[in-house]
């Protein structure tokens, strides 16, 4: 909720809200997500949920099933030969799911993207991305900063209402 | 109707092939395995791998010596200094170029300190798979203060690009000695911590005593090496039997696999190995540190790297085991052929021959404490 | 043992099957004779060589030879030896699978990047890479393909313009 939201609450009790921002402050801040660790920034990513630099405050709590999770994290090199099991897995997750990727070598193929005959040249080419984190690797802050740009993406959609 | 419940002979069991995907949590990267069992305990098991291949070994044939360390980095980036380090070795002996004593001294401690993180994250994420989440926290906290010590002197957390043949990159910054000295006095209590939570721990030994027993004659045939190796029992370690660098300098054991808790040569053998192991190099950073001279660390570094023609295999102990590098050159600037041996390749095909028997939960286990980084068996 | 000597030992055991490549300390074997001279280079008390550290294939860019280098090891002796193995495209060097079964995932890697074939491996397919793979990927002659399984290959650039 924005500060003016809880300051409101705090006065009177009672608020009245569209039933968008609620669903959508629900949905942002709980955002549970898939580890697709692959290579390189998958150390990051774990270090993003060890002690230090703590994803789990932000509600984001790893998980190891697609059916279970929000938010995808691609993280680290997709070679040709694991594209197709992206996508599978992608298509096994059940709406509302985003994709955050993470790392250049999923951006956009990395140092890798000259010579390298087996690389995907960014994980854009199978499935939609919603928040692109650069580095190589990322330190697990960019990460956090990264899951908080997707909160707010999630915040200015409109779930009740049809997309035009 | 009763004789069909009572007659066994009527139920009929099959092989049943069941698939540990890509991804998964417990294995170490992309890795599949596709596992043969009667019921719960498997018969063979076949890795497919390839999933990480990101052609390294065709980016060496177009790159100059120089820029070829980035890459380096990301084949094993649990260990990256190593990696660097390993290769620089290789083409220096191609070169044939003297090191000033400080580049030296200063490649030790962070070969040792890379050590101690890589053998850290191992142990984390071994208990991890065994069922224990308390260990992976401790143990990526203490980590994160080895990764700390790294970014004052580089920049980087994870691939550094620091070890360059012929000399490294940046001097140690002012102050960098003490702060190291300072993270050893803190981390040697933190292992005996460990040993009280994890190591003698009655549920770990039960899980991983007696399990997966690798025979030393099986290890050499395959090729195993490291850590994996001398678990079984094998005193062998590059840096003890072929000093590479100034290790004939330093006073340090080589922890063995001795079947306190079971027998000799299973997965809590390896795990304990790990642990020893890291207490070791703090001994010799300790030494290290103490004897450190000054200098300049760039005297060495050539301007442009120009090899005669000629070939150099270049062995080198790292986290996992023995790195080989292989380097054809051909007299230009650019190599012909880079071949990197990586000791995880050897250390995962020995997996099919000492999980016969065993539950696919102890798969889990053995795998775990071979250790692997799928970055550098694809290459 | 030193190089020298090794060589001296070879020479009485299989005489006129290997030769030192001049100025290397390297040894170079045909592949007809190259079962017999692992065996020997395995078996034999003072050689001892238990440990094969690595297959590396190479290609000398011409388009016609290829080889495979051997770099073995002794924990017994400690001594090491380089051996190397030349042929023309398409024709296959015994295996060494049932001596060293390091060689297992080594030869099938050798195959899968450069296209060299081993007689009598139990498995030769391709590790690294997809089985419909197409091309050997570590010649010096090779082009990667534009498309693999609908997915574009090279990076497209156009957006740079």
């Amino acid at each position: 909720m924005d500060p003016t939201l809880l300051e409101r609450f705090d006065k009177d009790n009672v608020i009245v809200e569209k039933l968008d921002t609620l669903i959508n402050w629900s949905r942002a801040n709980s955002q549970w997500y898939f580890q697709f660790g692959l290579a390189c920034c998958a150390i990051e990513m774990m270090a993003a949920a060890a002690p230090r630099h703590d994803l789990e405050r932000f509600g984001a709590m790893p998980r190891a099933t697609p059916r279970q999770s929000d938010v995808m994290i691609v993280a680290g090199t997709v070679t040709l030969k694991m594209a197709e099991r992206v996508k599978r897995l992608y298509e096994q997750m059940s709406d509302p799911k985003y994709v955050i990727s993470m790392g250049s070598c999923s951006n956009s193929g990395g140092p890798y993207w000259q010579h390298g005959y087996h690389v995907l040249k960014g994980v854009d080419l199978v499935v939609p991305v919603d928040v692109y984190i650069p580095g190589c690797p990322p330190r697990p802050e960019a990460l956090l900063q990264g899951l908080l740009e997707l909160q707010k993406k999630i915040k200015t959609e409109t779930p009740l209402r049809k997309q035009a | 109707m009763e004789a069909n419940l009572v007659d066994k002979s009527v139920i009929e069991t099959g092989e049943m092939v069941l698939n540990m995907g890509p991804q998964h949590p417990s294995t170490h990267g992309v890795l599949r395995l596709k596992i043969h069992t009667d019921g719960e305990i498997v018969s063979q098991i076949e890795p497919v791998i390839g999933y990480l291949h990101r052609c390294f070994e065709k980016h060496c044939e177009k790159l100059s010596y120089e820029q070829i360390v980035p890459f380096t980095d990301r084949c094993d980036y649990l260990a990256s200094m190593h990696m660097d380090h390993a290769y620089s070795i290789a083409v220096e002996k191609l070169l044939d170029i003297e090191l000033p004593d400080r580049v030296e001294y200063i490649r030790v401690i962070i070969a040792e300190l890379q050590r101690i993180a890589s053998h850290l994250v191992a142990v984390g994420t071994f208990g991890l798979d065994v069922g224990a989440i308390t260990p992976f926290t401790w143990t990526i906290r203490d980590r994160e203060r080895v990764l700390d010590l790294f970014e004052t002197l580089c920049g980087a957390r994870l691939l550094y690009n620091y070890i360059w043949p012929g000399g490294v990159s940046h001097d140690l910054p002012p102050k960098f000695i003490e702060r190291a000295l300072d993270f050893l006095d803190y981390f040697d209590p933190q292992i005996d911590e460990l040993n009280n939570l994890l190591t003698t721990n009655k549920i770990f030994i039960e899980r991983t005593a007696d399990v997966g027993i690798l025979p030393p004659e099986v290890g050499i045939n395959f090729g195993v090496s490291g850590p994996s190796l001398r678990g079984s029992g094998v005193n062998f370690d590059l840096r003890k039997n072929e000093p590479y660098s100034i290790y004939s300098k330093f006073d340090f054991d080589v922890p063995v696999g001795k079947g306190e808790m079971g027998t000799i040569g299973d997965t809590w053998d390896r795990y304990y190995v790990r642990v020893l192991e890291m207490r070791e190099s703090a001994k010799i950073i300790r030494q290290a540190c103490a004897e450190l001279p000054g200098g300049d660390v760039h005297a060495a570094l050539p301007k442009k790297i120009r090899p005669n023609a000629g070939e150099v295999y270049g062995r080198y102990e790292s986290a996992r085991g023995d790195v080989g590098f292989y380097i054809m050159s051909n007299g230009k600037n650019i190599p012909m052929r880079v071949k990197m041996r990586s000791p995880a390749f050897c250390n995962l095909s020995v997996l099919s021959e000492i999980s016969e028997g065993w539950m696919i939960s102890d798969v889990i286990a053995i795998l775990g404490s071979l250790d692997i980084v799928l970055g550098e068996i694809d290459r | 043992m030193t190089f020298d000597e090794i060589v001296a030992l070879l020479d009485t055991k299989a005489s006129g099957k290997t030769s030192v490549i001049e100025g290397k300390m390297v040894i170079s074997v045909s592949p007809e004779n190259w079962s017999e001279i692992s065996a020997i280079l395995k078996n034999e008390s003072k050689l001892n060589f238990d440990y094969l550290m690595c297959i590396s294939a190479y290609d000398k860019g011409d388009n016609k030879v290829y080889g495979a280098a051997y770099n073995f090891y002794s924990t017994v002796n400690n001594h090491y030896l380089e051996v190397r193995v030349e042929i023309e495209d398409g024709i296959s060097i015994p295996s060494v699978v049932e001596l060293w079964k390091a060689a297992d995932w080594h030869e099938r890697e050798a195959y899968d990047m450069m296209g060299l074939k081993f007689e009598g491996h139990p498995d030769l397919k391709r590790i690294l890479l997809s089985e419909d793979w197409e091309g050997y990927p570590l010649r010096k002659n090779y082009k990667e393909p534009d498309y693999y399984h609908g997915l574009p290959v090279p990076k497209d650039k156009s957006y740079w313009d």
